[in-house]
């Protein structure tokens, strides 16, 4: 028994909180598209509140911001590659319940590697080649980044959540480190697009297409991290170990084998998605490319409870408010903080909403009698 | 220039951002206290510094001659409630629906940091006017020397009194804090939730408000260095480049290096904030070298991190409960 509300009209009620068994899948996505439905109605309110305009005109406004031209369509499409290849990378941390705040971090050190390799190599090494050593050193430098907390973690369980999240800040200033060392023109402060004329690193388009090999690359590993947790003998370790480490250790789990494993894939899928950032997108390195998207990533691989394809939706919904607010801004005149703030609604909403995935309230009608032995 | 003659300049600075970042860390503090773990402080911070910039702001546009005490009140009372607002929505939350705490800190830092630098850019243009929004006689009044005599003492003597009182009323606020904690029944029962709230319940504490209050009440003395930062640093105006949010991380990583005590705040907030500009003051710096300068204050928060978590010394350990929502039927 957990909460008691008494009516004073004579009749009083009981409210009795229950966890709930596992929820029907269909039952528990319609619980989910409920909340985000609710909170863009809650959205639309506050956008009516403080513009006065139409809330329909302006999610339309969002939807052309978003996807009208293939321009802008592909631009969607290549954000939202990046951030749900960081979600990936984040998933079986946080489902082995190693709280990894630290994805902005691992970006950053994998963006830094790859334009380490992009400007010493690039011209220098053909391609096909090169593109390897840079998947390489970004993963490399990611899980580094990752294993470090990892392996204090393991041998004096510090905290993880804080620890990841001080390695942000410190990567942050690493970046700007290495943005100051290649600055191109000098006194810019910023390194500039890399190999503009050769390309050297950059990601070769696919059919005429600039962005397909950032799909290709982050639809695989979609499918890959799917199975991985679901089918694999490790993705199930790391199910045992986040839902209690001690009957890991029961039934003969090297725990901290796993926990350093797995921060090993997660940095490296992280440093991944740093590079996709900088050789498949913006060309260049700044302390701007992780862009906060380590963060959302956070909540989207937390939404969509670890599923690798529920990701792609959160995520396309994420990157999609991004534009959207961006249009919004240029065409109402505002400033494009309304994505960030219809995030953080949505985002409250979701996780208000999970409480009805995992416990039920039922109201129960007490008698005179049974509220007196009470 | 050598180093010991810039240092009072750099004392200067480091006890402004110093006292936001104590203001933060105490609020936290007290938040963690009953299990907790608010991520969401630099948003909190956000949205009390653009609460008391919009309170004093129309405040200031509908009177002729605005009263400098009418302001620090308006302002004081608007970053207040904004801020334990923000805390409220994380303690229903976490609290009451078991959301993840990490999950809901950090989208309370993104819907904090929104709402602020959304307000912050906009306010004016939605009010009807031109240009940036500025509270010149609020401002003013925060930046008012609180000892008159702070002039004729010296070198010594204006570091040590040339402040608006705010940087005072933050050292109060630790002070008391710490009392609090450590003295008093309730800080006690407080502590007790953090530790074990299933025992807590059993001795009859009601887990529910303990940590509904703390936490509301904690962001309450967080929003209040956004504001101090608002009105004392940017002079009343509001500047879009994320320095609230990372003193808000400072802040978090203030909690970690004071053990959980406020009254280490008091000295290790104005270290964070020498350790954040020591960059500027120290010879012969390039550009690039200064960055690995600005890694100082999160290595040397890693580092208290690492040395706590070997030596297991049981005052110096965080509450036993911080992170994990708390569910009276579960075993």
């Amino acid at each position: 028994m957990s909460t008691e509300k008494k009516k004073k009209s004579g009749e009083s009620w009981q409210m009795h909180i229950v966890k709930r068994e596992m929820l029907s899948r269909p039952r528990a996505w319609g619980i989910r598209l409920a909340a985000i439905a609710i909170a863009l109605v809650l959205c639309a309110l506050l956008i009516y509140s403080i513009t006065k305009l139409n809330p329909v005109k302006v999610y339309v406004s969002m939807f052309k911001g978003a996807f009208r031209g293939s321009l802008r369509t592909w631009n969607t499409i290549r954000d939202t590659m990046v951030l749900l290849c960081i979600s990936l990378g984040l998933a079986p941390a946080f489902k082995m319940k190693f709280w990894n705040i630290g994805a902005e971090g691992q970006v950053l050190v994998g963006g830094i590697a790859t334009a380490a390799c992009m400007i010493y190599l690039g011209n220098q090494l053909p391609l096909p080649l090169l593109l390897v050593v840079m998947f390489v050193a970004s993963c490399l430098a990611g899980a580094v980044w990752g294993l470090i907390p990892a392996l204090f973690k393991a041998k004096w369980n510090t905290n993880e959540t804080l620890f990841t999240l001080m390695m942000n800040y410190i990567a942050i200033q690493l970046t700007a480190y290495f943005v100051a060392l290649w600055e191109n023109p000098y006194g810019s402060n910023s390194v500039g697009l890399i190999n503009p004329d050769t390309h050297g690193g950059w990601f070769p388009p696919l059919f005429g297409m600039d962005y397909l090999l950032n799909v290709i690359l982050v639809l695989a590993l979609t499918v890959g991290m799917y199975f991985y947790l679901r089918n694999s003998k490790q993705g199930y370790e790391i199910a045992v170990v986040g839902d209690s480490e001690n009957t890991a250790r029961y039934v003969g789990m090297n725990v901290k084998r796993i926990i350093l494993r797995t921060m090993i894939i997660s940095g490296a899928i992280c440093g991944l998605a740093g590079c996709i950032a900088v050789a498949g997108t913006s060309h260049t390195i700044s302390t701007e490319i992780g862009g906060g998207r380590g963060f959302t990533a956070i909540i989207v691989a937390w939404m969509s409870k670890f599923n690798a394809f529920g990701m792609i939706a959160y995520s396309f919904l994420l990157v999609f408010l991004e534009k959207g607010a961006m249009q919004i801004a240029s065409d109402f005149g505002l400033n494009n903080e309304t994505s960030e703030i219809m995030k953080g609604i949505i985002l409250f909403v979701v996780l208000g909403s999970e409480f009805f995935l995992n416990y039920k309230i039922s109201f129960r009608k007490i008698s005179a009698k049974e509220e007196k032995n009470a | 220039m050598s180093f010991f003659q810039t240092l009072p300049a750099l004392i200067q600075v480091a006890i402004a951002f110093g006292t936001v970042i104590m203001l933060g860390c105490c609020g936290e503090i007290l938040t963690e206290k009953s299990g907790n773990l608010n991520l969401g402080i630099p948003g909190v911070m956000y949205l009390g510094g653009i609460a008391s910039l919009t309170g004093v702001f129309f405040y200031e546009r509908s009177t002729e001659n605005p009263n400098g005490f009418v302001c620090i009140l308006i302002a004081t009372v608007c970053a207040f409630l904004a801020a334990a607002l923000g805390g409220l929505i994380f303690s229903f939350l976490t609290t009451t629906l078991r959301a993840n705490h990490n999950v809901t800190g950090l989208t309370l830092t993104i819907f904090g940091a929104g709402v602020a630098n959304f307000f912050g850019g906009s306010l004016n243009k939605l009010a009807g006017g031109v240009g940036q929004i500025s509270v010149a006689t609020t401002s003013a009044a925060f930046r008012t020397v609180l000892f008159p005599f702070a002039g004729d003492l010296g070198v010594v003597g204006q570091l040590l009194f040339s402040h608006g009182f705010m940087v005072y009323a933050a050292i109060l606020i630790a002070v008391a804090m710490q009392i609090f904690l450590s003295r008093s029944h309730r800080g006690l029962h407080l502590r007790a939730v953090g530790e074990n709230p299933a025992t807590a319940d059993a001795a009859g504490i009601n887990v529910s408000i303990y940590k509904y209050l703390s936490t509301c009440i904690g962001c309450g003395i967080a929003g209040l260095g956004g504001m101090y930062y608002v009105m004392d640093y940017t002079k009343g105006t509001w500047a879009h480049d994320g320095t609230i949010e990372t003193l808000g991380w400072l802040a978090v990583a203030l909690v970690i290096f004071t053990t959980w005590k406020p009254k280490n705040a008091i000295w290790g907030s104005y270290l964070f904030g020498m350790l954040y500009w020591m960059y500027l003051y120290i010879p012969g710096l390039s550009r690039n070298t200064q960055p690995l300068f600005k890694m100082l204050p999160y290595v040397v928060t890693i580092a208290v991190l690492i040395v706590i978590s070997i030596h297991k010394k049981r005052e110096n350990q965080p509450p036993a409960s911080l992170g994990l929502p708390y569910f009276r039927e579960e075993r």
